[in-house]
């Protein structure tokens, strides 16, 4: 299966705001459980209208939903903050408290598998 | 009933023009307010009652016993880690340190893993700022920074920035330059005049460039930085000095990228040798509505403006050791109160791992992933839409939350003040 490496980016979008407060929500899944990427970048991952796909750090891996938006560049993937992104991002906070939330090395695949909900996303931390 | 004036109880621009229609104590209109602020003041789904977990299920029972049973975890906690805050008063905010100091606790706020570098570098720096009425009414070159404000404060441009007219600056957005600087092409880039794209985890770099440009030594500077033209750094430096008043926001892209501290260190350094050239100031894009007010409580109620550990009898402040997601990294507490917060949503996984572990409770209106991994659950009112209090802004203006429809719930001080003197009454004090 096609993969890619990135650099992963998690940061604010609107509607993952809107519902920042309604996280139980399906309209939060679909707004902060995506992946987004240059169109070039998701053409080479072989998904023509919309799919998934798997990110993968040192640190974790999730299942999102891939987004094109061409005005990242190539090789660059944003994942709005919040549950799905933080199963990736860098933990070490380089002694000043903050997690490493943007920049880190990431592998983005094609998958198959379905989005985990936040229910399955904390049953898995227990 | 229309009510006017009221603030919008999301992010740091604390919109106070919002215009709320009531009827039947239920917000039937919101008007003014962004998408994000018409959301959350027309309400979501809530948590109704209190709940404590027994066998795996989350069971209903009473405020009392609920109360009873926080203060129950607390004292028998030997290292209890008390975080959130950025999301209600700052009268809970008070009564929240009052609590920690009583446990010994570790209390920390959600701007460890937002602006909390930025304090580290205020702390080192300083910071040449203002109030945004001032640079409503005066400036003339505007530069958001690694920061996204058409997602995170949409009304931030339309109020404080490019477009209002001011006293000095009639032409409205005619007369103001807006310049973006960031490593993708955000929506803000939209409605900029410039933007520069710089390569990830190179700001600290570019913002050398600019300050060696501006000291006059271009020459030592490369024909390219961080992806970035030797021009067009020595253009925007030129920008710099030519404006009568410029304002960098600058946003989690210094905070959260390679550099961190550093990175907003080099920037206000760069703002405070503009002012040889002109005025220039600079200011953090705080995110929650009321994470600049935790920030100031905390401070004079402390010394200290967050990661503030108890243990040792006197307020102890070290980020990196103190700071929330470390002690979790670290397996070190052995117990949390989460109040205003959804660190299960928002921190790394290894730290969820830990809070996962061990008693946990929630003091929140909404159900969130915190409140799946919780122990006990209590639900509160919501600030600003159900109770006053103070915020404070991005730019440190303190301004009154205002209450327009009566609360089903008790507030945030209410529940930590029952929490106190519950936890009085176990120590027998």
């Amino acid at each position: 299966m096609k993969k890619i490496d990135v650099k992963l980016i998690t940061g604010r979008l609107v509607e993952q705001g809107i519902h920042l407060e309604n996280k139980m929500s399906d309209e939060y899944l679909k707004a902060a459980a995506v992946c987004e990427l240059n169109e070039r970048d998701v053409a080479e991952l072989g998904i023509r209208d919309e799919g998934n796909v798997r990110v993968k750090s040192r640190f974790g891996e999730v299942v999102v939903m891939a987004k094109v938006n061409n005005e990242n560049p190539a090789g660059i993937a944003f994942i709005p903050m919040g549950p799905w992104a933080n199963r990736v991002i860098d933990p070490d906070t380089g002694g000043c408290g903050m997690p490493h939330y943007k920049g880190m090395d990431a592998e983005v695949g094609l998958s198959y598998e379905s989005i985990p909900t936040i229910k399955e996303l904390m049953e898995d931390v227990k | 009933m229309t009510i006017t004036d009221v603030l919008c109880p999301f992010c740091g621009a604390l919109c106070d023009d919002v215009v709320v229609e009531v009827e039947n104590n239920k917000i039937v209109e919101v008007k003014e307010a962004c998408e994000m602020g018409v959301s959350k003041m027309m309400g979501h789904e809530r948590i109704t009652t209190p709940m404590i977990r027994e066998s795996g299920e989350l069971k209903e029972t009473t405020y009392e016993d609920a109360v009873d049973k926080t203060a129950e975890i607390l004292v028998n906690s030997i290292r209890p880690l008390i975080y959130g805050w950025s999301s209600t008063t700052c009268e809970a905010h008070k009564k929240g340190i009052e609590l920690a100091e009583e446990m010994g606790a570790v209390i920390d706020n959600t701007a460890s893993v937002c602006h909390g570098p930025s304090i580290l570098a205020i702390q080192n720096v300083g910071l040449p700022s203002c109030t945004l009425g001032q640079i409503k009414n005066r400036a003339d070159l505007i530069i958001y920074w690694g920061s996204n404000q058409a997602e995170a404060h949409p009304r931030h441009m339309s109020r404080y920035t490019s477009f209002p007219r001011g006293f000095f600056s009639e032409e409205g957005r005619k007369g103001k330059k807006v310049v973006v600087v960031d490593v993708r092409k955000t929506t803000t880039v939209e409605v900029a005049d410039e933007f520069i794209q710089v390569a990830p985890g190179e700001d600290y770099p570019v913002l050398s460039a600019l300050r060696a440009i501006l000291a006059g030594e271009e020459d030592i500077v490369p024909s390219c930085v961080g992806g970035v033209s030797k021009e067009r750094l020595i253009e925007l430096v030129e920008k710099m000095k030519d404006a009568r008043f410029g304002v960098i926001f600058f946003g989690l892209g210094l905070t959260h990228t390679r550099g961190r501290h550093n990175n907003v260190v080099n920037a206000i350094s760069l703002v405070r040798e503009l002012n040889a050239h002109t005025k220039f100031v600079i200011m953090p894009m705080r995110g929650h509505y009321n994470v600049t007010g935790f920030n100031q409580v905390c401070t004079w109620e402390t010394g200290f403006p967050f990661a503030v550990d108890f243990s040792r009898g006197q307020p102890w402040y070290n980020p990196g050791e103190t700071s929330a997601v470390d002690i979790l990294n670290r397996k070190e507490c052995d117990s949390a109160l989460i109040v205003a917060s959804d660190p299960a949503a928002h921190f790394p996984r290894k730290s969820v791992e830990h809070l996962a572990k061990i008693p946990l409770i929630q003091i929140d209106p909404y159900p969130n992933p915190t409140m799946e991994l919780a122990d006990v659950v209590i639900p509160s009112a919501i600030a600003g839409v159900e109770v006053e209090g103070t915020a404070y802004r991005m730019d440190k203006v303190p301004i009154r939350l205002r209450k327009v429809i009566e609360p089903n719930h008790l507030s945030d001080e209410e529940i930590l003040g029952r929490i106190l003197d519950k936890v009085r009454e176990r120590r027998g004090e």
